[in-house]
């Protein structure tokens, strides 16, 4: 057996608050291997994180302690002075991080930033710097590297930045890479590269890697073996394959039964709640499928054609039009009462601009919206509030989405009371009325924001989008924030609230596996063009275009038994939908494939 | 870039005109006749009539707004009605001390502030944060003119380190010039150097707690590097915001100073002008400190865009 590379024993790290020391991770052991991937897997407030920046010794020295033993290749870092300290951040170990839109710093050349680390650790003159920052940014497969490094982190993509952080993550040829959520504010294709390419250059580097995620998903894919954790506790380790064939907690299995699974609705025709698992006892109820919602012979409660939003690019002296950003060209669909369409697609392909033309929020170019046959578009300031109080929308964000100084009971009655549908006492039993509804309790009225969790604060803002009793609720990207268990819940309410209101979803979504869950049907967009739409299981079942096949074998699959083969690393970066000025949409044809199935016909730029 | 820049002086050229036309409106409505101030209190009508013509103030206002704009754009500000010399060549005259005065004020307040307020954001909540608050808060509270005669009565009078008043042109050599400004500079600093102060370590608070500081961290740059070279440049544009602020509360406080230091500048110009209703000398030099409040304005406007590169009008 080979010496590991890092070992923890006993870790302890406390913060203080109000005075108090409080654990928050607890008597963590563990030992990451040579050329090993160790995946520490946990929700929010697990520890995780903590974990991996006690181990950097990144935590402000203020209010953090850490006690116990983190050894890297025979020296106890916790006992190393600062300067020593600095000499192995970024050289021995590296870190990549969970935000590569903030983690590079926007004022300085993305090849400085890397430069620096060099000329720091590996004492490299400026010019040696360069030309090494120039092969690693081809190592990490970044388009024409060197034109790039003088560019500025702006003009990079999400993924790009995150090659960015890996290029400087392997400046120093660290013996362990520490990688805390590094995909998850990735699109899924994205994520696929990226995962792809770490553990290609773990193998072309032999280093160690600590990876953190909260995604099953992920971990089947990447890792050799894992730890769970929970509330600071290390729950389970193991072999990966073992662990997912073999649970022994029920913290485990309870995790691993609430993650939505691609292609476990097949055959199925509606949607499904998620098991509910009790996390003391790993049982777990057997879900059913909803009752059939749908109202099909009235008519529609949303009707959307020819919708299309363009946004100008102006530049120069004279601010003239250099281009236009086709956010969303030429879409049609329909929504009947309690359905749920669910809007799937990538980074930039014009869903949730789509969802806030349906409300106004911003004004399209083109084509009609008709909800429950009100023309939204050419209706006036009064018909248009009339007309919102029968849709509503629900925010990817619920800590963003809720004013942290007023209290949640008046949030929830506010679209109540400025639409005059009753007295401030009627508004009162509403409130009341709503929070049971969401499971909530109704004392709760008189709390402010901060003293709930982020899926209480959900549950809080689907109230407050049921407080004018809409028929249709835009759902942008509303589970995507939340933890496993918690996104499970939120969905079973949002099926259960379905079935008792016949209320209507536009589920606004880039996680496939919950929109196969709870959707009826599913629309693909792709660069503002709808490319496919149909019943859900057809579109899962039997995918037509390029595009949904792309985008589906991109979710990864918490099955470690099923990995994938290693494959050649794409570069395909997410296309841009800004078009030059001239630029005149082609027309579009679809095929119709099944019933209701229509597939846009695909040209020359998706053979291969 | 360039043509943010270009733009941007564009933008500023009307700015100029309708401050040039508000000055000339607010001279020409204001009460009390020149020509009568001129001619003195034994003057007949016919002479007073007399001077008006010769300084065509009998014209109608579209008139004298004309000749006004015209001159103004051939850099003629007119000729002073009290000493018939022409105003730019007496605001020339006076702008040397002023200048001094402005550019070394500012100058020590960014180097004193700057590194004060980044070392206390730093170091939050610890002796040197409480320090640089303790600087801050007397800054704040003390009159200019109160720090000014506290200084000259301790470093002039009991010490006799510097002058007490006066002023000495730089071309009389740098050790004197400077000695002359030394006392002048540091009263009208104190404010500057407490507001810069908070500032800087406001923004510098809110920028350590970013990502790409971690990252700075975790790469193992020294203490040193993260912030001059990560933070400080992110911090800058509140920092340059407050600065620019401060060089236009400056050409008010210079006329106190100046008053209290005896330094024959613009600002004591103004006071005179207005004291004797020398019309050409008062628009003049307001237009002259307004310009100069537009180019300040205009140079933090483009200071926005070199300190970060996402930042294009």
């Amino acid at each position: 057996m080979e010496q590991p590379v890092l070992s923890v024993r006993n870790l302890t790290t406390s913060f203080a608050r109000d005075g108090l020391w409080q654990p928050v991770v607890r008597n963590l052991s563990f030992d990451i291997r040579p050329r090993e991937t160790l995946a520490i897997v946990g929700e929010s407030g697990s520890g995780k994180s903590v974990t991996a920046l006690s181990i950097m010794r990144l935590l402000p020295p203020t209010n953090s302690r850490t006690a116990g033993s983190i050894t890297l290749m025979g020296r106890d870092l916790l006992r190393l002075p600062d300067n020593e300290m600095r000499r192995i951040r970024g050289n021995e170990i590296a870190m990549i991080f969970q935000e590569p839109m903030t983690s590079l710093n926007p004022v300085l050349p993305v090849g400085y930033q890397i430069v620096e680390a060099l000329m720091l650790h590996r004492g490299l003159s400026r010019v040696e710097a360069e030309a090494e920052t120039v092969r690693l940014f081809d190592k990490v497969r970044i388009p024409a590297a060197k034109s790039r490094l003088g560019e500025y982190p702006h003009r990079f993509s999400g993924g790009m930045r995150q090659r960015v952080m890996i290029a400087m993550a392997l400046a120093c040829k660290p013996k362990l890479l520490i990688a805390d959520e590094p995909t998850t504010a990735l699109d899924v294709t994205i994520q696929a590269q990226t995962l792809e390419l770490i553990k290609m250059l773990q193998a072309e580097e032999g280093m160690s890697v600590l990876f953190i995620t909260h995604d099953m998903g992920v971990v089947a894919e990447i890792a050799d073996r894992m730890l769970v954790m929970y509330h600071g506790n290390a729950v389970e380790a193991g072999e990966t394959a073992e662990v997912f064939r073999n649970p022994c907690k029920p913290y485990t299995r309870a995790l691993l039964s609430a993650v939505p699974q691609l292609g476990s609705m097949t055959g199925r025709g509606r949607p499904m709640r998620f098991p509910v698992v009790d996390i003391n006892t790993g049982e777990s109820d057997t879900p059913v499928e909803t009752p059939d919602t749908i109202a099909r012979a009235d008519r529609p409660v949303l009707e959307v054609r020819g919708l299309t939003a363009r946004f100008d690019i102006r530049a120069g002296v004279l601010r003239k039009r250099t281009g236009c950003v086709h956010a969303v060209e030429n879409v049609s669909f329909s929504v009947q009462p309690g359905e749920t369409l669910s809007l799937v697609g990538e980074s930039g392909c014009g869903k949730s601009t789509t969802g806030r033309s349906i409300l106004r929020l911003i004004e399209p170019r083109a084509g009609t919206i008709l909800v429950e046959g009100t023309d939204i578009l050419s209706s006036d300031a009064r018909a248009l509030s009339e007309a919102r109080k029968k849709m509503q929308m629900i925010f990817q964000d619920p800590f963003a989405s809720l004013n942290p100084r007023i209290k949640v009971g008046f949030a929830i009655a506010e679209p109540f009371l400025v639409n005059r549908m009753g007295t401030r006492a009627q508004a009162r039993d509403k409130v009341a009325d709503l929070l049971v509804r969401v499971g909530l309790k109704p004392d709760m009225a008189s709390r402010y924001p901060h003293e709930f969790s982020g899926g209480q604060r959900q549950r809080i803002c689907i109230a407050r989008a049921l407080a004018v009793e809409p028929k249709l609720i835009i759902a942008d990207e509303a589970v995507s924030a939340l933890d496993v268990s918690i996104k499970a819940q939120v969905v079973n309410l949002m099926l259960d609230l379905q079935a008792s209101l016949g209320l209507a979803f536009l589920f606004i979504s880039h996680d496939m596996a919950v929109v196969e869950r709870l959707s009826h049907r599913v629309a693909v967009m792709y660069l503002g063009e709808m490319v496919e739409i149909g019943p859900r299981s057809a579109v899962f079942g039997n995918p037509q275009h390029p595009y949904t096949k792309r985008l589906i074998s991109a979710v990864p699959v918490p099955d470690p038994s099923r990995r994938r083969m290693a494959r050649s690393i794409s570069n395909a970066e997410i296309k841009s939908p800004v078009r030059a000025l001239d630029y005149i949409p082609p027309v579009r044809e679809y095929r119709e494939v099944s019933a209701g199935h229509l597939v846009q016909s695909w040209g020359e730029e998706w053979a291969a | 870039m360039l043509a943010f820049i270009i733009r941007r002086l564009i933008g500023a050229i009307p700015v100029i005109a309708l401050v040039a036309l508000i000055i000339f409106c607010l001279l020409y409505f204001a009460p009390g006749d020149p020509a009568t101030i001129i001619a003195g209190d034994l003057a007949t009508p016919e002479e007073v009539q007399r001077i008006r013509v010769a300084l065509g103030l009998d014209q109608p206002f579209h008139v004298r707004l004309g000749i006004f704009l015209l001159n103004l754009v051939r850099g003629d500000l007119g000729t002073s009605i009290f000493s018939n010399l022409p105003v730019t060549y007496l605001i020339g005259q006076r702008l040397e001390p002023t200048f001094s005065l402005g550019a070394l004020t500012i100058l020590l307040s960014v180097v004193v502030a700057v590194p004060l307020g980044a070392l206390a954001a730093w170091r939050a909540r610890r002796a040197v944060d409480r320090m640089a608050l303790v600087i801050s808060v007397l800054g704040f509270s003390v009159p200019v003119f109160v720090v000014g005669y506290l200084l000259i009565w301790v470093f002039a009078i009991k010490l006799a380190w510097f002058p007490v008043q006066g002023y000495t042109p730089l071309s009389n050599g740098v050790g004197s010039w400077l000695s002359n400004l030394v006392l002048p500079t540091l009263s009208l600093g104190m404010v500057y150097i407490a507001l810069i102060t908070r500032i800087t370590r406001a923004s510098m608070l809110e920028v350590l707690s970013q990502d790409y500081i971690r990252t700075a961290r975790a790469k193992g740059l020294s203490d040193r590097a993260i912030i001059w070279r990560h933070a400080l440049r992110n911090a800058a544009v509140p920092i340059a915001t407050v600065v620019g602020i401060g060089v236009a509360l400056l050409l008010g406080g210079v006329v106190v100073t100046e008053t209290v230091f005896a330094i024959p500048g613009v600002g004591r110009l103004l006071v005179d002008a207005i004291l004797r209703r020398d019309y050409p000398m008062i628009q003049g030099v307001i237009l002259l400190l307004a310009s100069i409040y537009i180019i300040v304005n205009l140079c933090v406007d483009i200071s926005y865009a070199i300190f970060d590169p996402r930042i294009r009008y």
